[in-house]
């Protein structure tokens, strides 16, 4: 069957990419910017054709506890929330963590900290690639540039998680969420009715009980189930990184960035070769695992690096941890929703790295 | 003195007053000696035995003393965290419908860190079984002071003794969820004598019956000791419990089905 094209809202296709990927469930609570999935699903009502679940739960930590109680049944489930709530979802999802659940959680951004602003911002980078809640997990982040990957993403994430069983954040930030894009949407899936063998779904006499847990009171035990954790997120720092290069091949400066700022310095790349600077830019589309073999591949071709997002600088240090010592590289960002331009990006690079 | 030979005779099926239910695992019980928890853990597997519903259930044991009740059902269970027990079985119910759902909850968990997940799980009568063992403190972490904690009780957060004035009175959650239209069945029972397990038993045997009828959330109270946290004997605890427990927390139905109250 062939894709089918919309005009749709970032937070819509997220829904609307739901339904078709066969999602089994969806637990969320009315947050701004990300409320139209929520409203989009409810008028959907996709219960009726394709059985999927949506629930307006009482609280984020509600929420995440679904997403914990339908993942450990082996379901595909998800939930989206933005950055108050994901705060809150936070110890559930070390649990889905620790528990080694497949699940997608979607963060549509806004600024903080506290109850910030409900305009756009990437400060939610430290929380979601470098665990966010207890414990030594990662989630597979990945971060969408477009109203196209809001959807493609959905049923990519749900492949990763299933795949590495783990949860998986989809990180978009206001922008992406509200701005209106044309979209080609994958046909409708069936739902799955696939029982997995780890799952609880009722113990049947041909198998032993299943038991979802997080708890070993045993520190060897803790420990080793720590080890195999670790051994996976490699697996996954092996397998599973994702960019996207603009102009790099003859780059002599070099932009990282990622979502709405990606978007952002795509322009500033085109204005600075405009006047003649060599300029590129690399896009993380995953943030853990991140690309960081291909910037250091980078870094000894090009004279200084740029990192540019939305907040104080999150990603910059690892860009940095990358890079190591090789050549310069700054952070350049507006904070508290304000969106970067692309020029007063390139005049930051040019006072900073190109002028220094 | 009986001979060796003796006890064969002994030892025959037709003598048999007890066994232990198939449901119920051979790991060695985590609580206390005296605790209530593994006479409720075990009438429990006996119900789901009985009611041959081992292929059906999925139980979810959050945080507390409890929390290792997937290490003595031989059921599907999941461990939740702190208070999440009614939001993870309101999932497992919503997309596995023919199952039979239960929680199994302490009162610090039901009634203080999870009061929302389980006002707003019976508020939308989600079709599961919510099994609240309330032995007013917090027994895991060591005798703290729990919402239901009575009133001039010691715990080691109430040294001396619960002062509502500053600390609250305790909570009735039974009596809350039983006002809210999305309960269908609301009793509180003790596990403390044998009259008291079979009322029980029959109370969860019910809890499985309504659940098939989809009518909404069935929840059912176990008051009971936690003779560790109260420092007392198990025999000072059941005895106590009696004198103090139930006059606050009187046992019995505090809402049946319409049907059944008609017949
Ligand atoms: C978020 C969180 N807060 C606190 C705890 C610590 N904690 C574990 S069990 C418990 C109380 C258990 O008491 P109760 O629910 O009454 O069950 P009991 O142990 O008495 O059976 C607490 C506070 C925790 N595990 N998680
Ligand atoms: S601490 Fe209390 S509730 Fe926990 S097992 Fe011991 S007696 Fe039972």
């Amino acid at each position: 069957m062939k894709k089918e094209l919309r005009l749709m809202k970032g937070n819509e296709a997220i829904a609307e990419a739901a339904i078709r990927a066969g999602t089994d469930g969806y637990f969320g609570y009315p947050i701004t910017p990300q409320s139209e999935i929520l409203e989009y699903l409810m008028e959907a009502n996709p219960y009726e054709t394709t059985g999927m679940v949506v629930l307006q739960a009482e609280s984020e930590v509600a929420a995440i506890n679904m997403v914990y109680g339908g993942a450990a049944c082996g379901k595909k489930v998800m939930t989206s929330s933005s950055s108050p709530g994901i705060s809150l979802k936070q110890e559930g999802i070390s649990y889905i963590a620790g528990a080694e659940l497949p699940c997608l959680i979607v963060n549509v951004a806004r600024g903080g900290p506290g109850l910030g602003t409900i305009q756009p911002a990437q400060s939610d980078y430290f929380q979601s690639v470098k665990g966010g809640g207890h414990g030594d997990y990662h989630l597979i982040v990945l971060a969408p540039a477009s109203v196209q990957e809001m959807a493609d993403f959905v049923e990519l994430g749900f492949d990763l998680a299933f795949k590495y069983r783990n949860p998986v954040l989809i990180l978009s930030d206001g922008a992406i969420g509200q701005m209106m894009e044309k979209v080609y949407l994958n046909p409708p899936k069936p739902r799955s009715s696939e029982i997995l063998e780890w799952a609880t779904t009722g113990k049947p006499t041909t198998r032993e009980r299943n038991i979802i847990t997080s708890l070993d009171l045993d520190p060897n035990g803790q420990e080793n189930f720590n080890l195999k954790l670790q051994a996976k997120y490699e697996n996954i720092r092996k397998n599973e990184v994702r960019y996207e290069e603009f102009q790099c091949d003859d780059a002599q400066y070099l932009l990282v960035a990622y979502g709405t700022s990606a978007r952002v310095c795509q322009k500033s790349v085109q204005i600075a070769r405009e006047q003649g600077l060599k300029v590129g830019l690399l896009r993380p589309i995953t943030l853990f695992p991140f690309p960081s073999e291909r910037i250091s591949e980078l870094s000894d071709r090009v004279r200084g690096i740029l990192s540019v997002e939305m907040s104080a600088g999150q990603m910059v240090e690892d860009v940095q941890l990358s890079v190591g010592c090789k050549v310069p590289v700054k952070h350049f960002g507006r904070m508290g929703g304000i969106v970067t331009t692309p020029d007063e990006v390139v005049d930051f690079l040019k006072l900073n790295i190109i002028g220094g | 003195m009986i001979e060796a030979t003796g006890i064969k005779n002994i030892i025959k099926p037709e003598n048999l007053v007890y066994k232990k239910s198939s449901v119920m695992t051979d790991n060695v019980l985590s609580y206390c000696p005296g605790c209530g928890h593994g006479t409720a853990n075990r009438i429990l597997a006996e119900v789901i035995e009985e009611m041959g519903i081992q292929s059906k259930t999925i139980g979810v044991s959050p945080v507390g003393c409890s929390v290792l009740l997937y290490n003595f059902l031989d059921v599907d269970m999941q461990e939740a965290a702190h208070g999440r027990a009614p939001a993870v079985a309101t999932a497992i119910k919503r997309l596995i419908p023919d199952s039979f759902v239960f929680t199994y909850q302490g009162d610090g968990d039901l009634a203080a860190i999870g009061t929302a997940e389980t006002i707003h799980a019976c508020n939308r009568g989600e079709n599961i079984l919510i099994i609240f063992v309330n032995n007013g403190i917090y027994g895991m972490t060591g005798g703290q002071m729990a919402p239901t904690t009575l009133p001039g009780m010691k715990s080691s957060t109430s040294p001396a003794g619960r002062d509502v004035k500053t600390m609250g009175n305790p909570l009735k959650m039974t009596e809350i969820v039983a006002t809210l239209p999305g309960t269908y069945y609301v009793t509180r029972q003790s596990v403390h004598t044998p009259a008291n397990v079979r009322k029980t038993k029959k109370a969860i045997r019910k809890a499985v019956e309504y659940q098939k009828l989809d009518r909404g959330t069935c929840f059912i109270e176990i008051v009971s000791n936690c003779n560790s946290g109260w420092k007392m004997t198990p025999v000072q605890a059941n005895k106590w419990m009696e004198e103090t427990m139930f006059p606050y927390y009187p046992l019995g139905d505090i809402k049946v089905p319409v049907e059944e109250s008609v017949k």
